[in-house]
């Protein structure tokens, strides 16, 4: 009975998998540092992350792995469900372990669910990738929230990158509280809680906006009802395509803005 | 001036949302000039209307005036609608501003024909020439090609398009004639021939130099028309298979009439046929990507789809000698076939029985649905009913035995049609 602990990133998770190996000691659990309850039963082991180690690991999966797989791994360290990192470190043994490649063996349960979450996670992306809408700020920022079911955040990067390549965005996880800023150059992960800035909501408000945003969300509002057939009215699909815990983001379906009567007051 | 706008978006996207196609993948356009947006790949659904349909893109038509008089159409020249027309420049900001918010992939642009056809195209062309140059916009863009418009006219339509499509609309010459008199067989498929012709040309250049113009490198695709006119699903599905194997097309969309029009030409319905468009979409993909051929799935014999079922499973019932299917020996094309497993299970299937003899525990576990499926497969030459049962009786368990889930929708437009009939 060994229960491992690590820094909770995926370097530290692949140093488990080395450290492991070296003790031909197998875990039973792993599990990030600060979430750990003292256990009476077994043995605690706390690994400390070492790029060498990890690195290691991962070459020694690149050998063995399609590029598609080792992407699904990665994912599944993103999926931060129960038993995510155990879910790791049985596919990563029955690699190493078995002398020709598992991939395909959906009959070996832990690549199964590996592949499951890679979809799960895969889709969640997806639906980022779709449902992030950008505000335009006063001075000239896109800036959108969001909060995935899953640590998505940076496996969408590169999307928004190579399409917003000539406007500065930032897309920010509330649930996370951490984001990605795009400069234009580059896109570095921020913090914008530490920089002292009020809380965030999941819609900017007022008159920190671009004096247009409110005309173009309106439109965006307008074309939305208008592209609508009524006579075709099918909630249910609507609702699984677009799951209502999504709704909070989207301008489509936030509150009505009227413009004339705003320009009243 | 916003409420101006704004009124004219309600106009033009009320009249083109009768055209169904909203994809948006396909296009191999990269943001290599820094510019804004990129069309590589897959699309993506940004929203979904309370019907149920992807939007993906802008869809508006740049006006509604229109000197044609189809009867299926809203835009008809004798309808008593509000009509509006956006210019050049409205269009392009309304793109470039829904685009930079993330609410949409591109631009579908098509229009009601005004003076003529070049005089329509020309400013279709032109949006799509100002997005791509001036604004740097590598975003998707899908031009309709109004039917009789100038060779050339598509040539240059084509190098701004990543996908351009020409409505069939009618699926025959005789309704066609009957409903949209102005219109002919020959002028349509005249364009369609033509981007075929520039496509395949654009290929061939692109192998011999790299830096070859790209022709609308997202094909073409058209539309037809269902329930608002006599055609049965067989002369549907033999049109549309031609369409594929003679013009290359990407993609026949179908749409089900919608009864927005009162003209005396066309038939009275309540709802558009929702069901039968469906049907009909899933026979599409068994053309497509199930190795089906059009005369499997319907013929003059039995020239409709039957509606209570999906028309892999009516083919089943009709084909028992072919069954049962072994899932650890059998070919994939045949297993594609067994009704419930689509190409993703049967994908699945062949790559896990590498490793292991499988089970119905295994496919369960790998997510193949075996509601529909049980009754015409086999693993390890073992069954999951004791019975033989015959057609009749397999059509009953799955439309109304355990866990048969039936959409309120299916059930009212079946019980309509029983009315009816």
């Amino acid at each position: 009975m060994y229960l491992y602990t690590y820094d909770g990133t995926f370097e530290g998770l692949l140093t488990v998998v080395f450290e492991a190996y070296e003790r031909k000691a197998w875990p039973v659990s792993i599990a990030r540092a600060y979430l750990v309850q003292p256990d009476m039963f077994g043995e605690s082991i706390t690994v400390v992350t070492d790029d060498q180690k990890a690195s290691r690991v991962w070459s020694g999966l690149q050998k063995k792995l399609s590029v598609e797989a080792q992407q699904a791994l990665y994912y599944a360290f993103l999926w931060e469900q129960k038993g995510y990192e155990m879910l790791v470190f049985d596919y990563i043994k029955l690699v190493f372990d078995s002398p020709v490649s598992i991939e395909g063996n959906y009959a070996a349960p832990c690549v199964l669910q590996l592949q499951q979450v890679h979809k799960q996670v895969h889709r969640e992306k997806h639906r980022m990738e779709a449902f992030v809408r950008f505000q335009k700020t006063s001075d000239g920022l896109y800036f959108a929230t969001i909060a995935p079911d899953f640590n998505v955040l940076p496996i969408v990067i590169n999307h928004f990158e190579k399409r917003y390549a000539d406007q500065r965005w930032v897309i920010y996880d509330l649930h996370r509280k951490y984001g990605a800023y795009y400069d234009l150059a580059s896109t570095l992960l921020i913090d914008l809680e530490e920089t002292g800035s009020k809380a965030l909501q999941a819609v900017l408000l007022g008159n920190v906006l671009d004096e247009e945003e409110d005309k173009y969300k309106q439109l965006w509002q307008v074309y939305f009802d208008h592209v609508n057939i009524p006579e075709r009215k099918n909630p249910k699909l609507h609702q699984r395509h677009m799951p209502k815990r999504y709704w909070k983001y989207l301008s489509e379906k936030q509150p009505k803005i009227d413009l004339k009567s705003e320009r009243l007051m | 001036m916003d409420s101006r706008i704004s009124d004219k978006l309600k106009i033009l996207a009320d009249a083109a949302k009768y055209d169904v196609s909203c994809s948006s993948s396909g296009g191999k356009r990269k943001n290599d000039n820094k510019g804004l947006g990129n069309s590589e790949g897959m699309g993506i659904c940004h929203s979904y209307t309370e019907d149920g349909r992807c939007v993906s893109l802008l869809k508006i038509l740049l006006t509604n005036y229109c000197i044609y008089d189809c009867a299926y159409c809203v835009t008809r020249k004798s309808n008593d609608v509000q009509r509006a027309a956006f210019t050049v420049q409205e269009v392009v900001d309304l793109t470039i501003n829904f685009y930079r918010r993330n609410y949409i992939e591109g631009l579908f642009l098509s229009s009601g024909i005004f003076k003529n056809a070049d005089y329509t195209m020309e400013r279709l062309v032109r949006i799509a020439k100002k997005l791509r140059q001036e604004q740097k916009f590598n975003g998707y863009i899908h031009l309709k090609t109004i039917p009789g418009a100038s060779e050339e006219l598509i040539k240059e339509a084509g190098l701004y398009a990543d996908r351009l499509s020409v409505n069939i609309e009618l699926p025959s010459e005789q309704s066609l004639k009957q409903l949209a008199p102005e219109k002919n067989y020959t002028e349509i498929l005249l364009p369609m021939d033509n981007i075929k012709q520039q496509l395949v040309q654009a290929k061939e250049e692109s192998k011999l130099f790299k830096s070859a113009p790209v022709f609308a490198p997202a094909g073409q695709s058209t539309q037809l028309i269902v329930g608002a006119s006599a055609e049965n699903d067989h002369q549907i599905l033999q049109l549309s298979s031609g369409l594929y194997k003679d013009y290359n097309l990407k993609r026949v969309y179908y749409s089900g009439y919608v009864p927005i029009s009162s003209d005396s030409r066309l038939p009275i319905i309540t709802g558009p046929p929702i069901i039968r468009e469906n049907r009909i979409y899933q026979a599409d993909w068994l053309m497509r990507f199930y190795g089906f051929s059009a005369s499997e799935i319907v013929d003059e014999k039995q020239p409709n789809l039957d509606l209570e079922i999906d028309p892999k499973l009516a083919w089943a019932l009709r084909n028992r000698y072919m069954f049962p299917v072994e899932i650890n020996t059998a070919d994939y094309e045949l297993i594609l076939r067994v009704p419930g497993i689509g190409v993703k299970s049967a994908k699945k299937i062949v790559s896990a029985r590498r490793f292991a003899q499988l089970s119905f525990e295994h496919l369960r576990q790998m997510g193949v649905v075996l509601k529909r499926a049980k009754y015409f497969i086999t693993c390890q030459a073992k069954s999951l009913h004791r019975h033989d049962f015959d057609s009749q009786v397999i059509r009953r368990k799955i439309l109304f035995g355990d866990g048969a889930v039936r959409s309120s929708l299916l059930t009212q437009q079946l019980d309509l049609f029983r009315q009816v009939g």
